[in-house]
């Protein structure tokens, strides 16, 4: 990603490498290219399953200063997304937000929101009002 | 219990580890199948390979050290929640045991490890997970139970998360239908404690 923008980035990750791409691929095409955008899909040997590293990766493509909005499926694309921003280390970890949201619905919105200059705490909270 | 830094030692648990859960990858996935996405087994598998690859350059490390880097190495190569799991434990503990003095008796290591295990899996007891095995080995390591007994008490307590419904991780999207089936988390972790347990009693000097 660029890193001029000050927008806040979106990270997807999902246990699928074709979801996670898909749904970056959907974002870049509504959003264009104002959100830095990164995706993280499927274990290190791109089957099914959720890598820290590679999403540690993902988070440092999509970095912005003003923080990064990850998404994500189930279960272990959590707790996978929170080691690597433990990884991350003190300060950029504190910037980070794992998103409460529906993967797709979610990240669309989130990037919308954030390709209007919106902060972190705005992107995710409208990212999260779609959660039942 | 005490923990000694002896090379020799870290090599062959890391070695036993990883030969309990090659022989034992199809059965955990099988476990897995019943209540997950069966890949349980193959990506311990997949860690445990990927920690003895590197286990020459790890047993040459302290043991709090090298515990922080068989952590890492399993976050980064299992692919799976069991990955982060497992890592927190070894990491914690390698920390722990850096940050407490000599004397610490090691059950008090493993608690604040296993703490921090269920702080990042936001579980608790009886959620059927892993740690329906390790809080009952710590409570065995804590009384000084003979590491025989440790073992007994970790096979018991998988076993018994048959009867537990799932509240965390994949199973938990079952509901009522996972009771019935042993936690494979929870299998894998009482495969590798009677492993240790086994090693232990065998090459450590009483």
């Amino acid at each position: 990603m660029n890193g001029k923008t000050a927008n806040v980035g979106i990270v997807i990750v999902s246990h699928s490498p074709l979801v996670a791409r898909g749904i970056a691929d959907m974002v870049r095409q509504m959003v264009g290219d104002s959100v830095p955008l990164a995706w993280s899909g499927g274990n290190a040997h791109g089957e099914l399953g959720t890598d820290a590293g590679g999403i540690l990766k993902a988070i440092e493509a999509a970095w912005s200063d003003a923080g990064v909005a990850v998404f994500v499926d189930l279960g272990g694309a959590e707790t996978n997304s929170e080691m690597a921003i433990e990884m991350l280390g003190l300060p950029r970890a504190t910037l980070v937000s794992i998103c409460n949201a529906p993967l797709v619905e979610g990240a669309v919105i989130a990037a919308a929101e954030a390709s209007g200059g919106a902060s972190l705490a705005k992107v995710v909270a409208t990212a999260e009002e779609l959660s039942p | 219990m005490a923990v000694q830094a002896e090379p020799v030692l870290v090599a062959g648990l890391i070695e036993v580890c990883r030969a309990t859960i090659a022989e034992n990858s199809d059965h955990l996935c099988a476990l897995d199948r019943a209540i997950g996405d069966g890949d349980h087994g193959t990506n311990m598998r997949r860690g445990c390979e990927a920690v003895s690859a590197e286990g020459e350059n790890l047993s040459s490390l302290p043991f709090p050290d090298a515990m922080e880097k068989i952590g890492l190495t399993l976050v980064m190569n299992v692919g799976g929640a069991a990955g982060p799991l497992y890592g927190t434990l070894l990491m914690e503990i390698g920390r722990e045991l850096r940050r407490s003095d000599e004397k610490a008796d090691f059950s008090q290591v493993l608690k604040q490890a296993i703490d921090a295990v269920a702080r990042r899996g936001r579980a608790h007891a009886g959620d059927k997970t892993l740690l329906d095995v390790l809080y009952p080995v710590h409570a065995a390591l804590a009384s000084r139970s003979p590491l025989g007994a440790i073992a007994r008490r970790a096979e018991r307590s998988a076993n018994r998360t048959a009867d537990m419904k799932a509240m965390r991780g994949r199973a938990a999207y079952l509901g009522d239908r996972s009771i019935g089936h042993v936690d494979p988390g929870a299998s894998s972790c009482a495969l590798l404690t009677t492993a240790i347990c086994r090693y232990l009693g065998e090459h450590r000097p009483q």
